[in-house]
């Protein structure tokens, strides 16, 4: 049906250490904990207090800025602490594990019996509201507007990402249920991008009501910033909604059976991990149930956990949790040793998309990256290397610069409302300056949404 | 090693007996040692490549040019004295007089740059290295050593500093310097003979060279015998060296600038490690090859009906095109900024060269006028790409109307 759009412009990073397609159930960890940072510009009131009991579906705080969206327990168990930051900032609560769930009801439905106000309602009921996230702005979306369209993509590009086709196995027909749902919530499309070559699922393929659009090309075809911007791009003005394929998949369960169940296919990969493999586990899981005994331990090298893919994931603790949006925990190396003449030297375990390591004479080689930023923040001198790997028509260092001088006007004018942080990974990855442009990307978000305010 | 640094560190740092020197030591630190930070915020992982690896990667472009340019000083050195010497001789001939030009270049540049980083307190920004190479390598190597040094000095306090530093600069900080010393001290960089009695070109007294070397470069033979008006355009060629010399590059001229096959080494090298822009270099002989046949066409005086080739291959205009058009801040920043950018450097190069009798190189002047054309260049670019977004707007505007 729809012609293939070929996205020529991007990177693909070829890191050590992709999964095996083995899906474990993960034993249940002790705690689990829900990360108010997930969600941007989010002032979390707590309602429930220490020591109180829990099941799944039970809202533990909401948005001060915003009180019908709640934020439920994913397990069942005891309230146990918040653990704050700078600024007495929330960074988690923290839940204690039952052995067993119990599920909060919010009673069965068919979509296609209600109202778009009551999937609204149910959805804030239950706490599945803040999966469905917005652009512009790159955050949780408002549940007065209506969309223009929804956007999902149905496959990943990122670094190691997980592979949709077996996530959603076994799951076609919840999958099914989810689009129903969220097309009753936009007039416009529910738009579903598939891998032109590598989908293969018909959940996806042969999904209905919905708009399928073919993708092919390096990282970030899978992203959903850029298929937007290919299928058809926000205007100032427009506002588009977008989910996770696995989000989709807990509305659709929310639907069919009245409960919150916040059990998802995440994967556990990168070069320190000793066997890479799938799991099924609950949202907010500790990651020290899944890392435990299965990292590689070496001489003078400490582990970094990312819950998420490499390039827009967070940092988190040895036994931090698993983020809110995530699918995927990466453990790669940490380059915190000096290294002599380390700019000069090419070393074989180094990747550079220029062609002055010898990276580029091994296309099929998979490297072992470090956290190592090798060289402190420089202005802008390299120029024509970000449009390479940025598959927009937007420019990328007229923008990032716009935004550095706080320009409202020629951010919009340049294409802010498009772009969120992850759009910006690999002009960041590439940056011979080092220049942080998500942080930056993100502060011009912030910025222009307060300017409209 | 590194426990050396980390022992010597506290006498840089605040509270330290010479905190001061902070930045001075980071420098050579972070040069000795590729630093253990580690990324905290957005991309865990970052490409290898950095500042450092960018301009070392031309510093190597440039080596084959500097080391012909040595042997060339000598060349040229033994032919007007009429004298045969050995390779070796006529090398380190070169060395002893190209050498001097290098470290004073470096030496004054670097202590602007670290002055400036300490007063401002940021890191040692690593532009210059690549500036501080290529002054000595687009002057003659008569020029006075405090010559080289004020130049310098003004290049990057005027050219860069006052601007923010590396990255901010509208003008190439290595053409600025050389056109400081073209305009301040235009005996020494031009004509024939300089007030030193030396030939500016050529490290030789002008009054015991042999009588057949005249120490003119092939753009001032060139200027001086069509203006003259006499000569006819075989009879100015007759008198330049063949253009095989041209291309190899044995033949009066800047330090660097002489050999162009050895420049298209280092365009080689610049455009096979992704560190040179090939747009701009490659639109740059396309301007000046367009330009050069206009002349042709029209052909009014001998040097117009000079072969266009020529043009390639005589004066800085190889030289120009691969290591300072190529200059990624000050050129134009845009995809297609780049083509009209070097387009029209090629062809202002040619319109000063031919047209006007007063400067007989026009590398040097049409790449800085271009260089603050580029921000010109790089706003349409821009604009026509929020014109499309606007239009898209529009678009939706109307459909749903």
């Amino acid at each position: 049906m729809s012609e293939i759009i070929h996205i020529k412009r991007g990177l693909d990073i070829p890191l050590r250490g992709d999964a095996d397609k083995i899906l474990q159930t993960q034993p249940r960890s002790a705690n689990y904990a829900i990360r108010p940072t997930d969600f941007h510009g989010l002032f979390p009131k707590m309602l429930v207090e220490e020591g109180d009991k829990v099941k799944a579906g039970t809202p533990l705080f909401f948005d001060k800025n915003n009180e019908e969206v709640v934020f439920t327990s994913p397990v069942s168990g005891t309230y146990k602490e918040l653990i704050r930051g700078a600024k007495r900032r929330i960074l988690e609560v923290r839940i204690e594990a039952d052995p067993e769930d119990e599920y909060v009801n919010f009673g069965t439905a068919d979509p296609a019996a209600l109202s778009r106000d009551e999937i609204k309602e149910k959805l804030l009921k239950s706490g599945l509201w803040p999966a469905i996230r917005q652009r512009p702005y790159s955050v949780i979306a408002s549940h007065h507007d209506t969309p223009r369209d929804i956007f999902i993509s149905a496959f990943k590009t990122t670094p190691l990402a997980p592979d949709m086709d077996f996530v959603v196995n076994g799951q076609e027909d919840t999958f099914q249920t989810g689009l129903n749902i969220l097309n009753k919530l936009t007039d416009g499309d529910v738009h579903l991008s598939v891998h032109g070559k590598n989908t293969m699922s018909k959940a996806f393929t042969e999904a209905k009501n919905m708009a399928l659009h073919r993708f092919t090309g390096p990282h970030p075809a899978g992203n959903v910033g850029t298929q937007i911007h290919h299928v058809k791009p926000i205007n100032k003005g427009d506002i588009v909604w977008y989910l996770n394929v696995q989000d989709v998949i807990i509305i659709g369960r929310l639907f069919e059976k009245g409960i919150y169940d916040a059990s998802k296919v995440i994967v556990l990969n990168g070069s320190e991990v000793i066997k890479p493999r799938y799991y099924r586990a609950i949202n907010g899981v500790n990651i020290s149930a899944l890392t435990d005994n299965n990292i590689r331990k070496e001489e003078g090298t400490t582990p970094r956990f990312i819950s998420g893919d490499v390039l827009s994931g967070e940092k988190v603790a040895p036994d931090g949790f698993l983020g809110f949006y995530d699918d995927q925990v990466t453990v790669i190396p940490e380059g915190d040793e000096p290294e002599l003449l380390g700019w000069l030297i090419p070393k074989l375990e180094k990747f550079s998309v220029s062609r002055t390591f010898f990276s580029f004479l091994m296309p099929w080689k998979k490297f072992r990256l470090n956290t190592n930023i090798r060289s402190g923040e420089r202005p802008f001198v390299v120029t024509g290397i970000y449009e390479k790997v940025f598959p927009m028509d937007i420019m990328p260092m007229q923008l990032i610069k716009s935004i550095m001088i706080n320009d409202i006007d020629m951010m919009e004018k340049l294409g802010i409302y498009e772009v969120a942080p992850e759009d910006f990974a690999l002009p960041e990855f590439v940056c011979p300056s080092k220049i942080e442009m998500q942080t930056i990307v993100r502060e011009g978000l912030d910025s222009i949404k307060k300017e409209f305010e | 090693m590194h426990n050396l640094l980390d022992k010597v560190r506290p006498h840089f740092e605040k509270g330290g007996r010479f905190p001061k020197m902070y930045r001075t030591f980071e420098a050579f630190e972070t040069f000795l040692f590729v630093k253990g930070d580690v990324t905290t915020r957005g991309s865990h992982i970052r490409d290898a490549m950095d500042m450092k690896r960018t301009m070392f990667h031309v510093i190597i472009a440039l080596t084959p040019v500097l080391l012909f340019g040595m042997w060339n000083v000598g060349l040229q050195h033994y032919r007007a004295m009429g004298e045969e010497v050995a390779f070796i001789d006529q090398f380190l001939f070169g060395l002893i007089r190209v050498l001097p030009l290098v470290v004073v270049s470096y030496a004054s540049g670097l202590i602007v740059e670290f002055i400036f980083a300490t007063i401002r307190d940021h890191e040692v920004n690593e532009g210059f290295l690549v500036s501080g190479m290529l002054i000595p390598l687009i002057i003659p190597v008569t020029t006075p050593l405090w010559m080289v040094a004020v130049a310098t000095v003004f290049a990057v306090i005027i050219g860069k500093e006052v601007f923010g530093g590396t990255g901010m600069n509208i003008l190439n900080p290595a053409l600025l310097a050389r056109s400081f010393l073209f305009f301040a001290y235009p005996a020494y960089l031009s004509g024939e003979e300089n007030p030193a009695g030396n030939f500016v070109w050529t490290q030789a007294p002008a009054d015991q060279a042999v009588d057949a070397f005249s120490g003119a470069t092939p753009l001032a033979v060139a200027a001086t015998e069509s203006t003259i008006g006499e000569a006819s355009v075989s009879q100015i060629m007759e008198s330049m060296p063949s253009a095989l010399e041209m291309f190899l590059g044995t033949i009066p001229g800047s330090v660097g600038e002489t050999s162009t096959l050895l420049i298209l080494l280092g365009g080689l090298i610049l455009v096979a490690t992704g560190v040179g822009s090939v747009r701009i270099m490659l639109s740059v002989v396309a301007g000046g090859l367009f330009m050069g046949l206009l002349f042709n066409l029209f052909a009014v005086n001998a040097f117009m009906e000079l072969p266009v080739y020529y043009h390639l291959i005589m004066g800085g205009f190889a030289f120009g095109t691969v290591y300072m058009a190529t200059d990624p801040v000050s050129a134009s920043q845009t995809g297609s900024g780049k083509y009209i950018y070097g387009f029209l450097i090629g062809v202002v190069t040619l319109l000063i060269r031919v047209v006007n009798p007063a400067y007989p190189e026009g590398m040097m002047l049409a790449i800085l006028f271009m260089n603050v054309f580029a921000p010109l260049i790089d706003h349409y670019v821009v604009e026509a790409n929020i014109k499309r977004r606007m239009k898209r707007l529009q678009a939706v505007g109307e459909k749903s109307a």
